[in-house]
């Protein structure tokens, strides 16, 4: 069997290769931390983007809420850790558990409201959870939790004297966020959310019942941007609500894959590469005097990214077979 | 709880409930007309407090006079951002709904990032003014009086929108809400009324904006919190329903206020919240959506 | 022979209009089965009461003795029942194979074989040379076929088409003709709206015709074309004698 169909995957598959292999040679020769650091945060917001798009992007509901999963799975590793001794190597798959129900309760009632009502309940819910946990002593308050130095181990997912092994924990999460969502645009579910993105009297005719899939697609997401926020706890060492719930978060997840371009599978990556730098430098150089120029460049970056190239900045990378999407 | 204090708190909430009540309308508004949630409604709120903030420093004026300037000022700046930015959204071919939802996002975080560049980022207050630190007392329930004014002027606010209906504009603007594909065959310029819409829902706002300076503190980040209030009014009220904002609003500023006074100062918003969802689940349209 | 398809006592109400009052007939297997009518007979509403789209006020629609009727069209499609649309719906940010495999998912989980079972149903149809165009550049009787094809990736037992050969040329017509022929050869049981007489009656076996949201009669095509009460339907009473 040879088509178009398969010739794409093909080349995605190949792409995903070659970007992988020159992400983990990257790292390799820098040595300021800065950098580091910098590439680090980079490559683990291309996959919270990549986990963002699979629920906003290609199933189309879009979540400005989502910090609230980010934070639970922060917590959720930081506390079994420091209270169960669940090293932090699997409380990543604990994250990935907890923020992934919580994010099928979630959206079992919501996802019965169109468009904005859901945008503005996935607000609500993330504010709720930011309260919550503000107020909540168990985790420690608006204080936060600490994360204690143990030695440098996998396991502990602890590293002081180099950030490299943090460059290829944060970059298998990339590659499974990325595959997730390979595997997603070949798949039945795939095929659901696009034909009712297209036409949903057409969809139904043809069986397509997509409720169950929305949810596969919210526990999904969900569950990666928890494993990403355990990801994050243990880097950092520090977990707060400020840091990892408040509502501006959710919108630094979703942005990258906005403006690389939704329902893509290298919109998210694109996107990160381009928004990352520009947000860290621009904090260094402009913000630290709080004097908001930062914000202002971000800002307007986000309105004229949005309005000159909305269908994402991978577009700029388009080839010609692929099809224009009728908005 | 005994009844004066259950009063003073009710009358609290109905006080807020209207301010919550215009900011919900401007946004309700735009959202009828054209689809569009502003997510920079809050900001605007923001700038006009800022407005009444920087004339009242420079002039001394009291900001019950600067309320027609202010109000006339952000009706203008709404009117700027349709034709500058939300024209050039509608009319993208890709994503409309998320460069829609994105444009304005980016344009709060700009508008933000502003006030703290001009402004800094600490609070400022309107002090000493003609209504500050004044209160009524009605029976044993102490109404501050700015808080009074405040939800008078919104009161009014709302019968001003109310009145713009019946007049031909306001008509122009409810066909434009029925069928917005259609209306250029009568001759609505549909342009102009989003634009105008803009400026209304843009208006209204700014006055909640500086009835609220009178009373309440002026920083980058005030718009986020009032914002959140915003958007869950609207969605409990209804998108596109004027009557639903008011009601929303003042039910909003009443579970607020309850729980705060029973439960936790600091988690009265989960009071809003929890209410929110539960009358969606009921009903996804909220209280009178028709959308 | 118990049939396929069990129309009992269908009516629907549309506001003050009675669309449907108390259509009953029965669709037997492996048939092509013709629903025609003036305008305003009802085809339509009776057509989407089957397809599920619609639910009758009262009266049941049973397939293979199942009752079908209100379950709502994705029941429909996952039970057998698949139909094409009058104005054509194609998925214009896919494919034509994409298109076709949303319909081949119905009935196979794995991409791979819903791939395998829509590059098939293309051939059949005829679509293969545009198989990896984008479905929005196709030509007006290409995307009908593709209708057709896309609703039978979902294997069905019944097909209902929506007017599908209105408006066509001769040639396209006969096309079209000859595509039903094969579909009924497959096995598949059909049923079709259709305006023009000249091209359905001679591809029919049976034909219900409708008039003012009822039975008139049912008969082969022979018998239909003498009836004088059909004649006085289409053409008033100058024609009847």
């Amino acid at each position: 069997m040879d088509n178009a169909i398969l010739r794409r995957r093909k080349r995605e598959v190949l792409g995903g290769v070659i970007v992988l292999a020159a992400l983990a040679l990257l790292p390799l020769p820098i040595k300021d931390v800065y950098t580091q650091n910098l590439i680090i945060i980079t490559v683990l917001f291309a996959g919270l983007a990549q986990a963002w798009n699979i629920l906003g992007g290609y199933c189309g509901q879009i979540s400005l809420g989502h910090a609230l999963y980010f934070g639970v799975g922060g917590y959720v590793s930081t506390l079994l850790y420091l209270k169960a001794g669940l090293p932090p190597s699997l409380g990543l798959f604990a994250a990935f558990g907890v923020s992934g129900m919580l994010a099928l309760l979630v959206g079992w009632p919501c996802f019965r409201l169109s468009g904005h009502y859901y945008a503005i309940a996935t607000v609500v819910v993330g504010e709720i959870g930011y309260l919550l946990f503000l107020n909540w002593d168990f985790v420690g308050g608006a204080t936060g939790v600490f994360i204690p130095f143990h030695g440098e181990s996998w396991a502990q997912l602890q590293f002081k004297t180099a950030k490299l092994p943090y460059h290829y924990v944060v970059l298998a999460f990339a590659a499974a966020t990325w595959l997730t969502a390979f595997l997603l645009e070949g798949s039945r579910w795939g095929f659901a959310w696009r034909a009712v993105k297209d036409d949903v009297t057409a969809a139904r005719s043809l069986g397509v019942n997509i409720f169950s899939s929305k949810m596969a697609a919210a526990a999904l997401s969900g569950g990666f941007t928890g494993m990403g926020g355990a990801i994050y706890a243990q880097y950092v060492g520090y977990i707060d609500p400020d840091s990892v719930l408040a509502g501006h978060f959710s919108i630094l997840i979703a942005l990258p894959a906005v403006l690389g371009g939704v329902s893509t599978l290298w919109g998210p990556l694109i996107g990160a590469a381009v928004l990352m730098p520009a947000s860290e430098l621009s904090r260094s150089y402009l913000g630290g005097s709080g004097r908001g120029v930062d914000l202002m460049l971000y800002g307007g970056l986000i309105v004229i990214g949005a309005l000159a190239r909305p269908q994402g900045l991978v577009s700029l990378f388009g080839r010609k077979d692929d099809h224009a999407r009728i908005a | 709880m005994p009844v004066a204090e259950i009063l003073q708190v009710a009358a609290g909430g109905l006080l807020m409930g209207l301010i919550y009540a215009l900011v919900a309308a401007g946004l309700s508004l735009i959202f009828g007309l054209m689809d569009v949630v502003n997510f920079a409604h809050g900001e605007l709120m923001m700038l006009a407090m800022y407005a009444v903030f920087a004339i009242w420093q420079l002039t001394g004026a009291d900001p019950l006079l600067l309320l027609p300037v202010v109000a006339v000022l952000l009706f203008g700046v709404g009117m700027a951002i349709y034709r500058g930015l939300i024209a050039r959204a509608l009319s993208v071919q890709f994503n409309r709904g998320m460069v829609q939802i994105f444009v304005t996002f980016g344009l709060a975080i700009f508008i933000r990032g502003a006030a703290q560049f001009v402004w800094g980022g600490e609070f400022r207050s309107v002090t000493g003014h003609w209504l500050a630190d004044r209160s009524l007392n009605l029976g044993g329930v102490f109404l501050p009086l700015p808080q009074v004014a405040a939800s008078l002027v919104c009161l009014a606010a709302f019968a001003g929108l109310l009145m713009i209906s019946r007049t031909e504009f306001g008509k122009a603007l409810e066909a434009t809400r029925e069928d917005r594909d259609a209306v250029a065959l009568i001759g609505i310029d549909r342009d102009r009324i989003f634009a105008m819409g803009w400026g209304l829902g843009a208006g209204a706002v700014g006055i909640a904006g500086v009835m609220l300076a009178g009373f309440y503190y002026v920083g980058p980040n005030v718009g986020a919190s009032f914002a959140v209030i915003a958007y869950v009014t609207v969605a409990l009220g209804g998108f596109g329903s004027m009557l639903g904002a008011l009601v929303a609003g003042v039910l909003i500023g009443e579970v607020e206020a309850f729980t705060a006074a029973l439960w936790e100062p600091s988690l009265k918003q989960v009071g809003v919240f929890a209410v929110y969802l539960l009358v969606l689940t009921f009903r996804p349209r909220g209280l009178f959506g028709k959308m | 022979m118990p049939a396929l398809l069990e129309i009992s006592h269908v009516s629907k109400r549309f506001g003050g209009v009675a669309a449907n009052v108390d259509i009953s007939f029965d669709v037997q297997q492996g048939e092509i089965l013709g629903l025609i009518g003036p305008n305003g007979a009802g085809k339509t509403s009776l057509f989407n009461s089957i397809a599920g789209e619609v639910t009758p006020d009262s009266g049941e629609i049973r397939l293979d003795g199942v009752k079908l009727s209100g379950l709502g069209p994705v029941a429909c499609a996952q039970r057998g029942v698949a139909r094409t649309f009058q104005v054509v719906r194609s998925f214009d940010s896919m494919t034509v194979l994409e298109n076709v495999m949303v319909g081949a998912f119905a009935k196979h989980a794995s991409s791979t074989a819903a791939m395998k079972a829509a590059v098939d149903v293309l051939e059949f149809c005829g679509l293969s040379p545009r198989m990896d165009r984008p479905a929005w550049s196709l030509s007006p009787p290409e995307k009908r076929r593709l209708e057709v094809a896309r609703a039978l990736a979902t294997e069905p037992r019944v097909l209902l088409l929506d007017e599908m050969l209105t408006g066509l040329t001769p040639t396209e017509a006969q096309s079209g003709v000859q595509l039903i022929r094969d579909v009924q050869a497959r096995g598949i049981t059909i049923v079709m709206v259709e305006h023009v007489m000249e091209i359905v009656l001679p591809l029919v076996g049976r034909a219900v015709v409708l008039n003012l949201g009822q039975v008139l009669t049912i008969g082969t095509p022979a018998e239909i074309v003498k009836n004088p009460d059909v004649i006085r339907a289409y053409l008033g009473d100058r024609y009847a004698a």
